[in-house]
């Protein structure tokens, strides 16, 4: 890539460039996944309780992502009063640019990585952190009560879950020997037994639920029930600044689906030796993850918001730190090679 | 100047702006939020020294979870600016104080009298950071490390403590009492016979 460019340009305008070039092919993707997911959820859920879902628009639906981008795109963006103007359209901003950033040390393939950073692991786990910024600061600037009840909710529960997710990345960690997720990715080769989902189950599990809590999603959704405060955070959002919130919402999805798949079920690599490694495995087995996701959404009722803090605090973390332990103990012992 | 410096003069520039808005902005809100930009752009300058590890983690713990926390104090309070205001020269002898032993502390610092600093950029590592902060950690410093470990579990302890004394007025179901419960204390089945239309 730099190379092309750099037939035409100084070296270090090719070396921009590249990079550019680099981050349209990860983002537009994403972006397409991101429409084509909406969609998927609304079929998939549809089947689940037997109805159809969109298929008016295009063949079987198709087209329908499109059209809903397009309706939003111009729809009017209306600005509650009293609200606090700067923070209100920063909020969106801020709830999209995490969701994207941490595309950057996202391994796709062998040597397949934007940015191939020794803390890659660190690096994801800080901008799925700060992502809760663009809900709280939501709640706060539209100064309504139900927005501003929605991003209590959400930050509470976000920080409480990244603490037990963070627990389970220590895990893998543990075993990998690296915070790099390409290596992480190669200390898992050798067949679907050496996947870490194995040695690590619960701390599969454990991550799986909380990615579902941490992402906002059914049965965690407390931050935007629609039944108790309407749609939460973003109820006075509207066209093009709701369609951002949504789009970092399944973008999030996204991202900790990749990096389920990526700590625990091996990433690129293929589960059988006749078969060779490739950047489809890794999207068959995100789209089956992201498939669990759609069917928890369609299968189990909402939580009560105790009941979700318990499930984080008294369950996730004391079981997370017992088998780190566990894991740390039977490195030392001659079935250390179930754990690498 | 090559490019880094600018990058270090930019984040610099930023921290320094973030920092004032800090103590001089009138809404509380306001306030952390430019802690918040102030603490990325610190995260900003750590990575120019080659410490990844550690803007990383001040990202994660700071960004992540402090201030996350700390905001969700501070937009439950209703503060009225100009009541504290009145209140300001009675506090300045205090925090004159504390400004002027910070001042010194950070002259300390800075001017390398008691602190042998050396050009951190300029050594390289032959591990990844993380490697390195983590071996030093569990061998050099290990009893520091812990007697730190303690010194947190007590405080999480009294903090947890503390919520437990006063008045119990909330009306928490205990989960307990609630998985144990059946049909039968919940739903009582009363059977009848029809009654005959007259």
């Amino acid at each position: 890539m730099q190379d092309f460019f750099s037939q035409f340009f100084s070296p270090d305008v090719a070396l921009t460039l590249s990079y550019l070039f680099k981050i349209i092919l990860i983002v537009v993707p994403v972006m397409i996944s991101v429409a084509y997911l909406t969609y998927f959820e609304r079929r998939v859920i549809g089947f689940m309780q037997s109805r159809i879902g969109p298929n008016r628009v295009g063949y079987f639906g198709l087209l329908q992502p499109i059209a809903d981008a397009l309706k939003l795109m111009f729809k009017e963006i209306v600005l509650p009063s009293k609200s606090n103007n700067f923070l209100f359209f920063l909020a969106p901003l801020l709830s999209i640019a995490p969701a994207l950033a941490a595309w950057a040390v996202i391994p796709f393939d062998y040597e397949m990585v934007l940015a191939d950073i020794n803390a890659g692991l660190l690096y994801v786990l800080a901008m799925t952190s700060i992502a809760v910024y663009g809900v709280i600061i939501a709640g706060w600037a539209s100064n309504s009560k139900y927005a501003f009840l929605g991003s209590l909710r959400s930050a509470a529960q976000i920080v409480s879950y990244e603490i037990a997710m963070g627990f389970t990345l220590v895990g893998v960690l543990m075993c990998a020997n690296s915070l790099n997720l390409g290596d992480i990715v190669i200390a898992q080769e050798g067949g679907i037994s050496q996947w870490y989902c194995w040695p690590l189950f619960p701390l599969f599990v454990i991550y799986f639920i909380s990615a579902v809590a941490e992402t906002n999603r059914a049965p965690f959704d407390v931050a935007e029930g629609e039944s108790e405060i309407v749609a939460g955070f973003h109820v006075e959002y509207s066209g093009m600044a709701f369609a951002l919130f949504f789009l970092a919402e399944y973008a999030n999805m996204i991202l900790v689906s990749i990096l389920a798949v990526i700590m625990f079920l091996g990433g690129w690599l293929s589960p059988v030796s006749f078969i060779p490694d490739g950047m489809f495995w890794l999207i068959i087995k995100v789209a089956f993850v992201l498939f669990c996701f759609l069917w928890l959404r369609a299968t189990f009722p909402r939580y009560r918001y105790d009941q979700i803090m318990r499930l984080g605090w008294k369950v996730f973390i004391p079981l997370t730190l017992v088998w780190i332990i566990f894991v740390g103990a039977m490195m030392q012992t001659s079935y250390a090679g179930y754990f690498h | 100047m090559i490019f880094t410096d600018y990058l270090f003069y930019l984040f610099s520039s930023i921290l320094v702006l973030a920092s004032l808005r800090v103590i001089t902005a009138n809404n509380p809100v306001y306030s952390a939020l430019s802690l918040v930009l102030a603490f990325f752009s610190a995260a900003g300058i750590w990575l120019l020294l080659h410490a990844e590890f550690l803007a990383i983690a001040l990202v994660l713990v700071y960004v992540g979870a402090v201030m996350v926390l700390f905001l969700f104090v501070v937009m439950m309070l209703d503060i009225n600016i100009e009541a504290l205001r009145q209140r300001f020269w009675s506090y300045f002898p205090v925090a004159l104080l504390i400004a002027l032993l910070f001042i010194f502390e950070i002259y300390l610092v800075v001017t390398d009298k008691f602190f042998s600093s050396s050009d951190p950029a300029g050594i390289p590592l032959e591990k990844s950071n993380t490697h390195s902060i983590g071996s030093v950690l569990y061998t050099d410093y290990l009893l520091p490390f812990q007697v730190a470990a303690v010194i947190l579990l007590v405080a999480i302890i009294s903090a947890i403590v503390l919520t437990m004394y006063g008045k119990k007025s909330h009306k928490a179901i205990d989960p307990k009492d609630q998985i144990k419960v059946n049909r039968n204390d919940r739903v009582r089945v009363v059977k009848m016979k029809s009654e005959k239309k007259k």
